[in-house]
């Protein structure tokens, strides 16, 4: 099939981008769309043009590496699906695709559509995991989780952290990101004692990375490739209530 | 640092704010939308319901107005100081942006709400500080003692056509405001799952559509009455006020 691109290209971050267009002629509907971007960097490469920088790694839809906005939407067109699982029979011969990268204040563009999303492991090292002793692997089963529980924790946890929630997001907030990582340790016994310092720090670096607010549009879930629910954010929301009411008490005394 | 300050400079606790006197903001307007109901019955309910909310003690009625003026100033500025934090925090647009699931009604929030501001004002001015029409002079006999005609004031104020335009076109909007406002405070509080995000999405709406059909009644009911000869409303009560009202003047 035939293609028309128009791939946002910028130099590195000092520098302002624009839209560039290309054109490929022999594209396989079978092709993944990443797999159609190597095709136009090989081209590229043969005509002694500098190659478009994308992120990509697992390309089985489970690392949250590879990004881009494609259409006005994170990840392409198709529900619950990562770019690099997206294939190009799901466009229409001839169609123009506008790609670029994911945009937020706290991801800048560090070349082309390679963003730099250390925004969110901030996120994570200020409370994304439990405080345990390391060693021998604890025996399985031997603390018993609801099953209920287990499947909510276990939907938050499969987020893979591609960022897709803040690109879509009309006001740029991570807040379907942190209620993922919030929820799913909060659910879960092991992750339960530490409920209230997690949730306070890990919205203060949310906050103080420059992410914008939650105005429940519901974009984000929408486009999330692992469909975290928008439960998440609610749970988040409430924590944090509750949280911040016991630290009001606690410091007063 | 300060929980509480910590609270207040945080997302979450401005959103909290945004909930919160948006809860109070739509408890007011459904009291608010029953209580002119009542001119649908004979002018005394109308009546004798607003005097004794002017004769409450000075203390609770000034308590009951600041604290409602809170509520807006608050839900206005919190809602300012967010959405200049939204826009800031996509400073580069995209060439192409899609809207994948966004209702209208959740987008449109911002603009709802500045005109409802802009509507708060001119509905303080019309009909409580009276300063756009004068209607210091309707007085209603309540058993014996000389009270405000509210009934004739309200009929008084929607036969002018472009005023009934104007309440209308922003009750729309107020419902708008509503659909989405109602459901997303529970969001914001963090009181709704999966299971009762569809029905408090529909009560939301049914919620907005109660409201607009309250409120909206009555303009419609005056420019019925008043201009297409169905009476809904009592015009002779109204019109035996202006003449008390007139005979009064002349007699001072
Ligand atoms: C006076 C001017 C007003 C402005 C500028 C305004 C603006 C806003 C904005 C920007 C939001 C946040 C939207 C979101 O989170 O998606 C909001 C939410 C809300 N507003 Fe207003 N509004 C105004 C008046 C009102 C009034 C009069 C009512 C009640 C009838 C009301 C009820 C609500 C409710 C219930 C919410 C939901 C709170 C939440 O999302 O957590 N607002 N408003
Ligand atoms: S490259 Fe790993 S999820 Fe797409």
């Amino acid at each position: 099939m035939k293609l028309n691109l128009k791939i946002w290209r910028q130099k590195n971050s000092a520098v302002t981008g624009r839209l560039v267009d290309y054109q490929l002629d022999d594209v396989s509907p079978d092709s993944s769309f990443l797999e159609m971007l190597d095709l136009l960097n090989e081209q590229l490469v043969s005509e002694g043009e500098e190659p478009v920088a994308f992120d990509h790694d697992c390309r089985e839809g489970i690392c949250g590496t590879c990004s881009l906005n494609i259409n006005g939407i994170p990840h392409g067109p198709q529900k619950a699906t990562t770019t690099c699982q997206l294939h190009m029979r799901h466009f229409e011969d001839g169609e123009t695709i506008v790609i670029e990268p994911f945009r937020a204040k706290p991801f800048p563009v560090i070349s082309d559509l390679i963003i730099d999303r250390s925004a969110f492991e901030g996120i994570t090292q200020a409370g994304g995991f439990i405080t345990a002793r390391t060693g021998s692997a604890p025996d399985g089963n031997s603390i018993a989780v609801r099953k209920n529980i287990a499947e909510k924790a276990m939907d938050a946890a499969s987020c893979i952290g591609c960022g897709a929630c803040v690109a879509a997001c009309k006001n740029a907030s991570a807040m379907l990101y942190v209620g993922a990582k919030v929820s799913h340790l909060n659910l879960l016994p092991q992750g339960a004692a530490e409920k209230d310092r997690r949730v306070l720090s890990m919205v203060w670096q949310m906050d103080r990375a420059g992410f914008g607010n939650c105005t429940n549009y519901g974009e984000c879930s929408a486009v999330c490739p692992k469909e975290i629910p928008l439960d998440v954010i609610a749970k988040m929301n409430r924590d944090y209530a509750v949280a911040t009411v016991k630290n009001i008490f606690t410091q007063a005394m | 640092m300060n929980p509480f300050l910590q609270l207040l400079r945080s997302s979450l606790g401005k959103k909290y704010l945004m909930a919160l006197s948006g809860f109070v903001l739509a408890g007011f307007v459904l009291g608010h939308m029953a209580g002119n109901a009542q001119i649908f019955l004979p002018p005394e309910y109308i009546n004798a319901y607003g005097h004794k909310l002017q004769s409450l003690p000075g203390v609770v009625l000034w308590g009951i107005r600041l604290f409602l003026l809170l509520c807006v100033v608050v839900h206005i500025c919190v809602a300012v100081l967010l959405t200049i934090e939204n826009r800031l925090a996509r400073p580069d647009r995209y060439e192409k942006e899609a809207t994948v699931e966004a209702t209208i009604s959740s987008r449109a929030m911002p603009y709802t709400g500045l005109i409802l501001l802009f509507f708060i004002i001119f509905h303080l001015l019309h009909y409580t500080v009276r300063s756009i029409y004068d209607y210091s002079n309707l007085p209603y006999n309540l058993h014996g003692e000389t009270v405000h005609d509210i009934y004739t004031m309200m009929y008084l104020g929607f036969s002018h056509w472009w005023v009934s335009i104007f309440y209308i076109a922003v009750m729309g909007l107020l419902c708008l405001h509503l659909t989405h406002g109602v459901s997303s405070m529970f969001q914001t509080m963090g009181w709704r799952n999966e299971k009762w995000r569809a029905i408090l999405d529909k009560a939301a709406a049914a919620y907005g559509w109660v409201v607009f059909l309250g409120f909206v009644s009555i303009p419609v009911a005056v420019l019925l009455t008043e201009h297409a000869g169905i009476a809904l409303l009592d015009k002779e009560h109204v019109e035996a006020t202006l003449a008390l009202a007139k005979s009064l003047t002349l007699n001072q």
